[in-house]
């Protein structure tokens, strides 16, 4: 396991270092190049030339890269123009990270607590209704662009019905008491109910808007692995063997399936982002992915980087956990 | 789009690997055999013929031109109204007063492309270092292994994204190529996984003792062998180019020239009016999850047809 370990985490450091490489060529070529990229179109002559003196870019290229590792490594990203104009990206980036990721755990909670038990009962009822209607859903799940089927959810429960709030992370009204920037766990820490209740329900729109894909995926990957293991050998000779039917479930079929399942699931949690960017957009959710859509319609580079490039060191982490935590649950992995 | 990529793709890999064919009929004859009957491939493939047939005669069915503003008058700014559905205009206009079905039908050519367009160049992209990857070997393999790993280390549409902020102004070959990357690595990595395993299968090893040139057994035996994963995964990821290009749009990166209509970019505008006239929204939406459903059910029926555990 030391050695699966060691090899992995190698091969992390590589990834990285390719990506970064990756990151320096692509903001050099962004619209204006780096300086623009640093200091938005606002910068005047005089501090685009001390910008351009101070990140070398009259030096090779190979100096230049290892400046921007450096000034990356320091979380120096530049000021944004954009999202919230003066202030640090690397600011923006820390009051926002728990709002994204404080939805991101309530999507893939959504996704899992569904996902689960409907895949385990359709693979178990395989061809009644249930399974039918999950898997025709679940298809249907995948073809509805997931900016368009936020904008249904609002406009029916919260223009419509006017049920569940359409935009933010709680009503300002309330002045709730900040402690994590979880505003759910806040509101349970400070026992501010009212200010709790208030966090969770503005998260039930694009907190479901987000699980959808993640249920759908989730869904066929138990349905299919549930049914894989059914099939095997090793369940029959324990029907065979007499154990009783409850036995076989928990401790030959779930735990069996549940090998592609965990893998599933933590690389659904590491692509939430890429769904955050569209549903936090539509909520108006004050997450990272409401900061990325930002600066794109007002090019800010700045920002722009530093999401990007958490979004892939996130990606790559949750990747590596994954792959650690498969080889733990499935030995015969560390061997390969 | 999702990201069971890695396992979707090599999984696929590994169904094409071994092709242990014990009924005397081909893999594809077979498989072809079990999709006439199966009501889940028929459905897709009626949904995408559909599509394909509007986009083929779109000239012909829409009754206006999709770029002229002929119900301008009737487009009142200040009190949020567009033309409604009457005599001659059976969806009403959208917020340039211009025919709404009209663009819809029309639309369907430019989405098809972008669809087609962007699935081939990822293709062509995955094709060309999955092959190197798999044909060579070695340090080649090694090298192109970290870079589509690399590629697959960023969520795919913010991958999409960072390429598409790239271009600025954006027009719809941007669109495309922004789309068809995210394409790359899944492509390669398949192709690489099929032919890794086909390198000491019995043809190759058969052509190879005969004395057919390298170049030769990668092409006319490995890569042909390869396809049928490469099928699929092409009709699965037709379904994700519509809708990531119309994510595209909707984040402000898509073409922003609409003389030429296109459905992502028709919902990805109408987002912003909502709330005011869905029904702008509902009609490019809802014709994105028909086609995208029906190449997605096609993708899924073929997946399992070309499953080797499944033959029977």
């Amino acid at each position: 396991m030391l050695r699966f370990t060691v090899r992995r985490l190698i091969q992390l450091v590589g990834v990285v270092a390719v990506l970064s490489l990756l990151l320096f060529a692509w903001l050099r070529s962004l619209p204006g190049g780096p300086v623009s990229a640093l200091l938005g179109e606002r910068g005047t002559e005089e501090s685009r030339a001390r910008l351009t003196a101070e990140l070398g870019l009259d030096q090779p290229v190979i100096t230049q890269y290892f400046k921007f590792i450096g000034r990356a490594l320091s979380g120096d990203f530049g000021t944004s123009t954009g999202v919230q104009p003066g202030t640090p990206a690397m600011d923006i980036f820390l009051e926002r990270f728990p709002a994204t990721l404080e939805l991101s755990i309530f999507a893939i909670v959504l996704a899992v607590a569904f996902g689960i038990p409907l895949g385990y009962l359709a693979a178990k009822r395989r061809g009644g209704w249930l399974d039918n209607v999950g898997v025709v859903g679940s298809l249907v799940g995948v073809a509805v662009p997931v900016f368009f089927l936020a904008f249904l959810l609002k406009y029916v429960f919260a223009v419509n019905l006017q049920w569940l709030p359409s935009y933010g992370r709680q009503a300002d009204a309330l002045e709730a008491t900040r402690v994590t920037g979880f505003f759910v766990l806040d509101g349970l820490l400070t026992q501010e109910w009212d200010a709790a209740w208030d966090a969770f329900v503005h998260l039930l729109l694009p907190g479901v808007a987000l699980a959808t894909i993640p249920f759908a995926v989730i869904f066929r990957i138990t349905r299919a692995a549930v049914l894989d293991v059914l099939d095997e050998d090793y369940v029959r000779t324990a029907e065979s063997k007499g154990l009783t039917l409850q036995t076989i479930r928990t401790r030959h079929v779930v735990r069996n399936a549940m090998l592609p399942v965990v893998t599933t699931i933590g690389l659904q949690t590491g692509a939430l982002l890429a769904g955050a960017v569209l549903t936090e957009k539509v909520f108006a959710y004050p997450g990272l992915g409401e900061a990325l859509a930002i600066s794109f319609e007002r090019r800010d580079y700045p920002v722009l980087q530093m999401v990007i490039l958490m979004a892939a060191l996130v990606y790559v982490v949750i990747n590596l956990v994954v792959d650690l935590s498969y080889a733990l649950i499935d030995p015969r992995i560390r061997t390969r | 789009m999702t990201t069971t990529k890695k396992d979707r793709v090599d999984a696929l890999a590994s169904t094409s690997a071994n092709k242990a064919d014990d009924s005397g009929v081909s893999l594809a004859a077979s498989a072809w055999r079990r999709l006439r009957r199966n009501p889940v491939f028929m459905l897709g493939a009626v949904l995408v013929a559909l599509f394909v047939l509007v986009a083929l005669f779109a000239p012909l069915l829409a009754q206006h031109d999709p770029g002229e503003r002929m119900l301008a008058d009737q487009v009142v700014k200040a009190r949020n109204e567009i033309p409604p559905a009457q005599a001659g205009h059976p969806l009403g206009g959208d917020l340039q007063g211009r025919d709404l079905l009209s663009r819809l039908l029309i639309g369907s050519q430019q989405t098809l492309m972008v669809g087609v367009l962007a699935t081939f160049l990822g293709l062509i992209g995955g094709l060309v270092l999955g092959t190197l990857a798999g044909a060579l070997g070695g340090w080649v393999d090694s090298l192109v292994m970290r870079a589509v790993d690399v590629m697959l280390s960023i969520p795919s549409l913010l991958l999409a994204v960072s390429v598409g902020v790239l271009f600025s102004p954006p027009n719809v070959y941007t669109v495309i190529v922004a789309v068809a990357i995210v394409q790359v690595p899944i492509f390669a990595r398949l192709l690489r996984g099929s032919m890794l395993a086909q390198r000491h299968s019995d043809h190759v090893l058969a052509a190879r003792s005969l004395g057919v040139k390298p170049a030769a057994i990668v092409f006319r035996h490995m890569l042909p062998n390869s396809l049928g994963p490469v099928i699929v995964q092409s009709t699965l990821v037709l379904a994700v180019a519509i809708i990531d290009a119309a994510a595209l749009s909707f984040l402000g990166l898509g073409n922003p020239d609409d003389s030429i209509p296109e459905w992502g970019q028709m919902l990805g505008t109408s987002q912003q009016v909502f709330d005011s006239h869905p029904n702008l929204a509902f009609w490019p939406a809802g014709c994105i999850i028909v086609v995208a459903l029906g190449f997605t059910l096609m993708g899924e029926a073929l997946r399992e047809a070309l499953d080797p555990k499944n033959r029977r």
